[in-house]
């Protein structure tokens, strides 16, 4: 039987390898898609808790990280393309415009 | 069954986003994440969550990562060619760092087991259950998020225009 833990183990593993990603890869734009695995790793969390409590707060919260996913993704990959325009890279250790 | 289902599609989902990470190409990393996040839809649909698992095809796979597709081939970033000396210390010093990270939880996990749910009944996230939730709970929550995602249009405008 599937209980609430394995659902939080595999969350805690896409969590983890969104995490490795963000700290690995120079890749901005894989970077940025580690972020986005790593917010649907919590909304695991956030269904798998409502599913064990029997209450939708859990689903609305994730439809709201869903969201806010979608915001962040428009507004991130327009930086990205501004910052390509002005700096022809997408490696996060050549973009150093507040390192002194 | 059901146990068998979770666990061949959770193999597939976590292989699926460790191949977005070794992957060289943005692109095929992108395709990586889409695979995830259609394993994803079918746990929601596992987790009794209808509505959230359509949301989560139509928005992720259908819209977001889209969007990663055409900025992706917009640019059109050449492959990392060579692994600097700064590049395999991130590496040898993320992954073991990651795993740490990846066995606290787990072993927390373990030491708390949680079961089914509590009660018996089974709660359905149809779209009209949801939606009605959404309607009269978390209205201004819902309002709010609207506002936000205009405040979104307006900078994702802005920030591409061609004179920034």
């Amino acid at each position: 039987m599937v209980t609430t833990t394995e659902y939080l183990i595999l969350a805690a593993a896409l969590f983890t390898i969104g995490v490795i990603g963000v700290l690995t890869r120079r890749n901005i734009i894989i970077i940025f898609m580690s972020i986005e695995l790593i917010l649907n790793a919590v909304n695991i969390n956030l269904v798998a808790f409502s599913n064990y409590w029997q209450q939708f707060t859990g689903q609305i919260y994730a439809l709201f990280v869903i969201t806010v996913a979608a915001a962040e993704a428009a507004v991130g990959l327009g930086i990205i393309i501004a910052l390509f325009r002005n700096k022809e890279t997408v490696n996060a250790d050549e973009i150093d415009l507040l390192k002194w | 069954m059901q146990t068998i289902v979770f666990f061949i599609f959770a193999f597939i989902a976590v292989a699926a986003a460790i191949n977005m990470l070794v992957q060289k190409h943005p692109i095929h990393s992108a395709l990586s994440l889409i695979v995830v996040m259609a394993m994803l839809s079918i746990f929601y649909v596992m987790l009794y969550a209808e509505f959230l698992a359509v949301v989560q095809v139509i928005v992720y796979a259908g819209a977001i990562m889209v969007l990663f597709v055409f900025v992706i081939m917009l640019l059109n970033p050449r492959e990392e060619s060579h692994r600097t000396r700064q590049n395999r210390f991130l590496l040898v010093a993320g992954v073991p760092l990651g795993l740490c990270l990846m066995a606290e939880i787990v072993i927390l996990l373990r030491r708390a087991p949680l079961g089914e749910n509590e009660t018996g009944r089974q709660l359905v996230g149809t779209t009209e259950a949801v939606g009605r939730v959404l309607f009269t709970d978390y209205l201004l929550p819902f309002e709010f998020i609207s506002v936000l995602i205009l405040i979104a249009i307006l900078g994702a405008v802005v920030l591409t225009k061609r004179e920034l």
